[in-house]
């Protein structure tokens, strides 16, 4: 199972050089990839439904609880299917869509990258990985969506999706941690069983809150919807795989993930049946306005998704079975109305619907599949849409008092489906065909069998729903209730309230679907709406915290050295003076101290003297002489106090420092006064505070006992050791020999850069 | 400054600092000295050559760019921190020869350490200085 | 005394920053210097000074005696003298060098942020 899931990250770091290489016409061979994943994952069936969940751990970090943990039960096997499935098919429509791009093989990068992420998500039990893989599909549909970069609306959308989901993960991140503060364990399946404990601990609200923001941003519920339309600007087999089938649903898999740990508690379902009602009614009313094919499928699997959460969040036996039906029945009609898309966009060079008809003359097998598409959609029987659209009406038919209100909110959203699902996958088709779309041809078989297949099964699986039952539901359902669930899928269940929901539907979703002609005049009227959407909110908020951002670097970052200086150096007076002040006794032990001569009185007062005249003189050389006269005073202050290696050194670079000054100093401007006497008032005041604070400080520290042992040690050593009797130049030369090394090495750098500095302007002037 | 007196002064005063730095040098490990101090007096004994008698005769006298001098000191005090490595000491321990030689004293690794540290100063302050000069 | 060398270290933190608040670039780097001699005084003060008891073995002597200047903080700032005269080379001519591009000596006036750019 690692095999499978690493294949896709080496597949996609190998792809680029390998189609590179290539240079051949077709790359259909890269579906293989997913094929053989395909065909693994499904020889994994019988297993599954013999031998119950497969488990397989390789160590990673095992100090930290991260570890490789695979985890195969009904419900994962479900979606790896649909992953490797989907994939297979929206690998060799890539080939024919983007044939000859210049970039297909980064696509296909991606997109490798994407499904491996995606398989590994699903099959994580390990609760980190789980995260790292969330992570992984978050940037890498980054890259799939922003994949036509030198569109600016592309890079934006790919950007806003990134920003929502990958805050999203951010806040998984923080459930998985709680969770895994609150268990101890780090696998998901070590938590089912300890399920009632998790939901009584205090954390269990964060843990909850946290989960739920993750799986929102991820699969685009109210009210962090608006990434998905937006994500539109992918290419479409990016839609397809990305936003109908695969990462969207990660979301709601998170959610069915947990059911058997969280949910079944009053948050759980109440929250979850409020924000995916929310969403299913208000994506599809809005979904009826589009004139844009994919904006109307944008829509519709946003309500798509609200239904599943919708779903879960009812939490019976049959809501969940209706949810991991409804998940298969909406990939499949949804993947291929999604690529008919894509197809009508490629050859006619548009997608808006109120534009589009009567394509059924030339390009008759996609316009098929489409109606097999649509027909699902709507839950037409004998489609598997039927089957699953039963199975909702069932689910909320047995919620108790509530059943009116959820199964009207179902049928709602169902009408408005139908509609939309019409409008894409009927509408372009039938009517005139306008007559600049007669040279319309069919595209290569690549491009129209994979939406025929998707679409076949759909009608397949409605005729005989039992083929999937035993092998792919049921484990499914019972990964969800953990028990084994009792149940047949079943096209006809007789004459009963089910078939009536259904044939109202039906029937007025169809009268609808001929009353509203879509026009830019109602998408107009409904875009009204959105001034007031989340997404403006969510909009402006991230507008308002750029500029909020902007403004506070502009303050703090201004390019102003002295700004810098004036912050940094007021904060720290104001910390200093509050702990000097506050927290330390002050008091001067005359005792230490030694007497004041008049000879070293007279070389500080010089210095102090020469310190004035630094500052204040208007002339530069007056003021470099003083700092010369500073240093010198320094050199006696030094013999004074038995230094006298510092006095040596000091005199010399002082000396040398002067001359250096003196040297430069007549290429440069006279002063300038550039300040006016306020601010210098201002900066003086800030200096001489700060300067106080420094002298009341060292009158504390050398209050302080301090410990010798590093002087003592030095020392007792420095000619026992090290054979010198100057312990300073000992210590320099021996001691701390590398540090000098390095301090060497360093000079040694700053002359190179002024022999750089100088030389290559001189060599710069020679040339001109 | 260029007088008659400060030139021929500087001519003799030349070797005598540069002997002096040298001494200044030797001397480091037991009295107030060593390779910072030396360097930077023998330094300044060419500055004040080169006021005197301007930077291209003091250039003349090196023979050579000083800024050779900064590989050749890092190597030198490289060597002498390494040079244990070869007997199975660790980095920088010092290794002295048995018996003092005269005038300088106990001769071992950490001398050749400031010898290095002497020739980078001198190195790295004559190429400050003479960059400098030339830039302008 | 130590008081009165207290104050000195104050005058020359206060010199120093002063300076360095100040827009003209030669003043940054005087500024820079007089922080940095500061600094140094403040090290050599925290030690303890010690009067004529120079940290030099003596010759009959295999260590130090009882009292003598402390030589730690003497060969920090031995390095940090010798490391800010390379440091105020480099500054001294990057000063020179702008300059010559930029015509000006007005911190103010070579003020570009990223965003300038």
């Amino acid at each position: 199972m690692l095999t499978a899931v690493i294949s896709g990250f080496i597949f996609a770091l190998l792809i680029p050089f390998i189609l590179g290489r290539l240079q051949s016409k077709s790359s259909l061979w890269v579906a293989l990839l997913p094929l053989s994943l395909f065909g693994y994952f499904l020889s994994r069936i019988s297993l599954v439904q013999q031998d119950g969940p497969i488990k397989v751990s390789y160590e990673w970090v095992p100090s930290i609880g991260i570890n490789l943990d695979f985890y195969l039960d009904g419900l994962s096997l479900l979606f790896v299917l649909l992953i490797s499935g989907v994939g297979t098919l929206v690998f060799v429509y890539t080939a024919a869509y983007l044939k000859g791009h210049p970039y297909l093989n980064r696509f296909y990068a991606y997109l490798s990258l994407f499904m491996a992420s995606m398989l590994g998500l699903v099959l994580s039990d390990n609760i980190y990985t789980l995260f790292l893989f969330w992570e992984l599909t978050s940037i890498s549909s980054f890259f799939l969506i922003g994949f036509n970069n030198d569109s600016e609306a592309s890079r934006k959308s790919a950007l806003t999706a990134l920003a929502i989901t990958g805050f999203g993960g951010l806040f998984l991140l923080a459930a998985m941690v709680g969770l895994g503060h609150i268990t101890d364990a780090y696998t998901i399946s070590a938590m089912a069983p300890i399920a009632e404990m998790i939901k009584g601990h205090s954390l269990y609200g964060w843990v909850l809150l946290f989960l739920f923001l993750a799986a929102f941003t991820k699969s685009a519920q109210f009210p962090f919807h608006f990434w998905l339309p937006g994500a539109m600007k992918a290419p479409t087999p990016v839609s397809t795989y990305l936003h109908s089938a695969t990462m969207v649903k990660a979301g709601v898999y998170l959610l069915a993930r947990f059911t058997p740990i969280l949910g079944n508690h009053e948050w759980w379902n109440g929250t979850l049946i409020a924000v995916g009602a929310i969403t299913m009614v208000y994506a599809a009313v809005h979904a009826l306005f589009r004139i844009d094919l994919k904006g109307i499928l944008a829509y519709s699997t946003i309500s798509a998704l609200g239904i599943l959460v919708f779903l879960i969040g009812l939490g019976t036996e049959e809501a969940l079975l209706a949810a991991s039906v409804f998940i298969l029945v909406h990939a499949l009609y949804k993947a291929t109305l999604f690529l008919v898309t894509g197809i009508i966009d490629h050859e006619t060079g548009t997608r808006d619907v109120t534009q589009l008809s009567g394509l059924r003359k030339v390009l008759l097998p996609v316009g098929i599949a489409a109606l097999l598409a649509a027909v699902s959609n709507a839950g037409i029987p004998p489609s598997f849409g039927f089957v699953g659209k039963d199975l909702i009406y069932g689910a909320t038919l047995g919620m108790g008092d509530l059943a009116w209100l959820f199964t009207l909110l179902a049928i709602l959203t169902n009408v408005a489906l139908l509609v939309a699902g019409f409008i894409a996958g009927i509408k372009p088709f039938i009517g005139k065909l306008p007559e600049r779309y007669a040279a319309v041809h069919l595209p290569s078989p690549a491009m129209y069998v994979p939406p025929l297949i998707l679409g076949t099964l759909g009608m397949l699986y409605g005729l005989f729903p039992g083929l999937l039952e035993a092998g792919l539901v049921q484990p499914a359902v019972s990964s969800l209730i953990g028990t084994t669930p009792d149940f047949h899928l079943q096209l006809w269940h007789g004459f009963n309230l089910i078939l009536l929901l259904s044939v109202v539907t039906i029937g007025s979703g169809t009268g609808l679907y001929f009353l509203l002609k879509p026009s830019e005049k109602l998408l107009g009227k409904a875009s009204r709406f959105e001034r007031f959407s989340p997404e403006t909110l969510i909009t402006g908020f991230t507008v308002g915290f750029g500029l909020l951002a902007k403004g506070w670097t502009r303050f703090f970052q201004n390019g102003y050295l002295r700004y810098y200086l004036i912050t940094i150096l007021g904060f720290l007076s104001l910390l200093l003076g509050y702990r000097l002040f506050v927290g330390v006794e002050l008091y001067i032990d005359t005792g230490l101290l030694s007497e004041i001569t008049f000879y070293e009185a007279i070389v500080l007062l010089i210095m102090g003297v020469a310190i004035f005249f630094t500052v204040f003189s208007n002339s530069r050389l007056v003021a470099v002489a003083s700092l010369g006269v500073v240093g010198y005073s320094f050199c006696l202050i030094f013999l004074f106090y038995s230094a006298p290696d510092l006095a040596m050194t000091q005199f010399s670079i002082d000396t040398l420092t002067v001359i250096l000054f003196v040297l430069v100093l007549y290429n440069l401007p006279k002063y300038l006064k550039l300040s006016d006497n306020r601010v210098r008032i201002r900066d003086g005041l800030l200096s001489l505070i700060f300067g106080a604070l420094i002298s009341i400080l060292a009158l504390e520290v050398m209050n302080e006992s301090v410990t010798k042992e590093t002087t003592a040690y030095y020392a007792e050593n420095a000619y026992i050791l090290g054979k010198g009797k100057n312990v300073v130049n000992v210590i320099l030369v021996d001691f701390r020999g590398f540090d000098t090394m390095v301090e060497i090495t360093v000079l040694a750098i700053a002359a190179i850069g002024v022999f750089g500095l100088l030389k290559l302007h001189l060599r710069s002037t020679e040339k001109e | 400054m260029k007088t008659i007196i400060f030139k021929t002064a500087s001519v003799f005063l030349l070797p005598l600092l540069l002997l002096f730095s040298v001494f200044i040098l030797l001397r480091g490990h037991y009295l107030p000295g060593g390779g910072f101090v030396g360097g930077l007096m023998a330094s300044t004994a060419f500055v004040i050559h080169s006021f005197a008698n301007g930077v291209e005769r003091t250039k003349n006298i090196v023979k050579f760019h000083p800024g050779f001098l900064m590989p050749v000191g890092l190597a030198l005090a490289l060597l002498a921190g390494s040079l244990p490595l070869f007997l199975g000491e660790t980095f920088m321990t010092g290794l002295w020869m048995d018996q003092p030689v005269p005038v300088i004293g106990s001769v071992g690794t950490a001398l050749f350490f400031d010898t290095g540290v002497y020739l980078v100063v001198i190195g790295v302050t004559l190429t400050i200085i003479f960059t400098i000069s030339e830039g302008l | 005394m130590e008081i009165l060398l207290v104050i000195i270290i104050g005058l020359l933190y206060a010199a120093g920053i002063y300076m360095m608040l100040r827009r003209s670039l030669v003043k940054l780097i005087i500024g820079l210097i007089l922080l940095g001699n500061g600094a140094n005084l403040l090290i050599f003060l925290l030690g303890k000074i010690v009067k004529g008891e120079p940290p030099i073995i003596g010759s009959t002597e295999k260590m130090l005696g009882e009292l003598y200047a402390d030589p730690v903080p003497q060969a920090l700032i031995l390095t940090a003298i010798v490391i800010s005269f390379g440091l105020q080379a480099f500054a001294i001519i990057l000063i020179k060098r702008a300059y010559k591009v930029v015509k000006t000596d007005d911190l103010d006036e070579m003020n570009a942020t990223d965003e300038d750019l």
